[in-house]
């Protein structure tokens, strides 16, 4: 396979990957390099990747990894930037409230979710993956993704609705 | 659309019971002008998602560190090829027995000859050699009439 050949293998689901490691890495940036990190990988993998039967899938699953085992190595090193819990006490808050894109609420919410909870979120609701493939990246049965699916929707419905109630999350 | 439709996949939704379409349905709905009053408060979860999943990898794809992997392979193989040249000349030149045949003499007189020719050789050499020490002699000779014995 050759480099052209390899871009339009992975041309397709690339962003995915992005958004998926974005979502658990949150930063641009670190999202960035973990995606062509694993775009690497896996273009070394190349004479093997015929062996798979969904290439797209390895990618996810190595992107997941890759992404999970920075966030543990970053944990040990105590280095990790608190994104999450973050609330803006500005004085101008309320007058902000009003016009603030209410999406971003439901992006913070979403930081706040365990990892698990954040990927099967990201794969279903955003990608749009069917259970049978997020049961693949994860290794993870189809009533259990539902289970945590479940959960994970209830929480961000909860919140949105505070959100919508009082104006803060 | 009718409502309840929309209510009961909502239900559905929080549940994780809907299928791929009937997600479509719902992000498809709150996208729309006309979402009812009380459901006004979903709007963003669906929004959202469908935001999302805009966001592009604009980043480049280094693909060209495999040349860079093979140039250091190339390098490798290269200063190995030297060390081994290296190694294996002065490993030859060391080893090489030293010849040790510089000819010989059947025919004794003519042996005999040859050695009166190289000792006559020599004899001049040293004898060139020793011309040169009579400046010494002069010395010699200054001194001694200097210094009377």
């Amino acid at each position: 396979m050759n480099q052209n050949e390899f871009m339009q293998l992975v041309n397709p689901f690339k962003d995915k990957l992005f958004r998926v490691a974005k979502r658990l890495l949150v930063s641009t940036e670190e999202a960035e390099d973990a995606t062509q990190e694993v775009l690497v990988k896996l273009w070394n993998k190349n004479e093997s990747l015929d062996q798979y039967n969904s290439v797209e899938a390895l990618a996810m699953t190595m992107t997941k990894n890759y992404c999970l085992d920075q966030l543990k190595s970053k944990r040990a090193g105590n280095m990790r930037i608190v994104h999450n819990n973050f609330t803006n006490r500005d004085a101008s808050l309320h007058q902000k409230v009003e016009d603030i894109d209410t999406w971003n609420w439901v992006e913070k919410i979403m930081d706040n979710l365990p990892e698990q909870q954040k990927l099967i979120v990201q794969m279903r609701d955003i990608e749009e993956m069917e259970f049978e493939e997020i049961g693949r990246v994860l290794e993870m049965n189809e009533q259990a993704i539902r289970t945590a699916l479940s959960r994970a929707r209830k929480v961000i419905r909860e919140k949105m609705i505070k959100t919508h109630h009082y104006g803060i999350g | 659309m009718a409502l309840d439709r929309i209510e009961n996949l909502l239900e559905k939704y929080f549940e994780a019971e809907t299928s791929i379409a009937e997600e479509k349905e719902l992000k498809d709905y709150f996208a729309s002008s006309d979402v009812a009053q009380h459901l006004e408060q979903y709007k963003p979860i669906f929004g959202y998602a469908v935001q999302a999943k805009q966001e592009q990898f604009t980043a480049t794809i280094p693909l060209n560190t495999i040349k860079r992997k093979r140039v250091v392979w190339l390098s490798v193989a290269a200063s190995v090829a030297v060390l081994l040249g290296v190694g294996l000349f002065t490993f030859n030149h060391y080893n090489q027995p030293k010849s040790q045949d510089l000819g010989t003499y059947d025919d004794p007189e003519e042996a005999f000859r040859e050695t009166q020719k190289a000792l006559a050789m020599i004899s001049e050499s040293v004898n060139k050699g020793i011309g040169s020490m009579k400046y010494l002699n002069e010395y010699q000779q200054s001194k001694n009439r200097i210094f009377k014995k």
